[in-house]
């Protein structure tokens, strides 16, 4: 397993994160923080418990032809609570274009969907692929 | 107990969940996958080998196309009639059956489930969305804010189809003038059928203000309008 020293981006200034993943491109992945300046591992999958209602779900990485996205979600008993992209690909800048605008649309829809009593949103797409994926791994966990 | 699945395919992202699950419940999800990939391997405009593609170049004949592809062309232009050339197989010149292959998928997506003999799941397909039982709770994006939801409809047997501009940029041409239709931020239609729901969405949109509601009013299908300035809009009996 190769080891990657990744920098946050200028926005989340001073977080360092040691991920083990081996991206195609060590320098187009990008690890993004949680908000509260911690970030889950990243790696093949796993749960980790945090509280006595609330758990960690990491889902795989997952390839696409961009480069690896990865999710973690934190379930709240049977919701999901947050999302956080811990990696997606940033190869160019249109790549970081689409994703900052994207990455945070894709989370609020997601959590919107759950967190409000609603089963499903009408007019909301999704359009990545990896992120879904890495989601629906991540899904599959909290079923077991 | 709720199965649940995503599935990236014809572009978007559809979402499955399966209140009542049983033995034939994954069997039954793969068959739906399955035919969604189909469905995209047919209809696809972005793929170039796909019927719809070939025909549009004029190298597939409409008489040797895949049954399925006639079928959903006739209904094309059965839809056509019905709303004054507002919906169409062609926007903006290129066949592109899209407007109609979207919420016909999740339907037919639906009905798998259902013949494996569930009653009680929800398909939605970007954006637009079919149930089955209930009651299920279905927000309808708010096209002005991110991820927030507008308002909430409950109801079992729902379908909903959303035509906006918030997420994709104004990409409902209005047949008649071939430019982008923006008279709505978002146009949300409720009713029992998905693929009826979601054309006459499309056909509304490119309608737009003022005529669009009265419309729809009068062919008794439920509609809320979002206008650009934020005002909400809703035919008779939307409550």
């Amino acid at each position: 397993m190769r080891r990657a020293v990744i920098t946050a981006s200028a926005t989340a200034a001073g977080v360092v994160l040691l991920l083990s993943l081996k991206p195609h491109d060590p320098a187009a992945v990008r690890a993004v923080p949680a908000a509260d300046g911690t970030a889950p591992a990243g790696g093949t999958g796993g749960v980790q418990d945090t509280g006595a209602d609330s758990r960690t779900l990491t889902g795989s990485a997952v390839n696409t032809r961009y480069g690896p996205v990865q999710v973690v979600v934190t379930m709240a008993g049977t919701r999901i609570s947050r999302i956080d992209v811990v990696q997606y690909p940033t190869r160019d800048r249109r790549d970081q274009e689409i994703n900052e605008r994207a990455v945070p649309v894709l989370n609020q829809e997601a959590i919107a969907a759950q967190s409000a009593d609603i089963d499903v949103v009408s007019g909301a797409t999704y359009t990545s692929e990896g992120y879904t994926r890495s989601l629906q791994s991540a899904l599959d966990q909290a079923a077991q | 107990m709720t199965a649940d699945h995503v599935e990236h395919v014809m572009g978007t992202v559809f979402s499955f969940a399966v209140r009542d699950p049983g033995p034939g419940t994954g069997p039954a999800l793969r068959r739906a996958v399955q035919r969604l990939h189909r469905i995209d391997a047919l209809f696809s405009t972005y793929r170039p080998e796909s019927e719809i593609s070939r025909l549009g170049r004029g190298e597939l004949a409409l008489a040797e196309a895949d049954p399925e592809v006639r079928w959903v062309l006739e209904r094309c232009a059965e839809l056509g009639a019905e709303t004054g050339g507002y919906f169409t197989a062609r926007p903006g010149g290129r066949l592109d059956p899209s407007g109609y292959v979207k919420g016909w998928a999740v339907e037919e997506a639906a009905r798998t489930l259902r013949e494996s003999g569930s009653a009680h799941h929800c398909v939605s397909g970007g954006g637009d969305v079919q149930t089955a039982g209930g009651p299920w709770r279905i927000g309808i994006a708010d096209p002005h804010r991110e991820g927030a939801v507008a308002r909430v409809v409950t109801g079992r047997d729902l379908a909903v189809a959303t035509s906006g501009t918030a997420e994709r940029g104004p990409h409902v041409i209005d047949p008649h003038t071939g430019l982008p239709a923006a008279s709505f931020a978002s146009l949300t239609l409720v009713g029992p059928h998905l693929t009826r729901l979601d054309a006459l969405a499309t056909a509304a949109f490119a309608m737009g203000a003022p005529r669009a509601l009265p419309w729809l009013a009068a062919k008794g299908v439920r509609a809320l309008a979002i206008h650009p300035d934020g005002r909400q809009e809703t035919t008779a009996g939307w409550d």
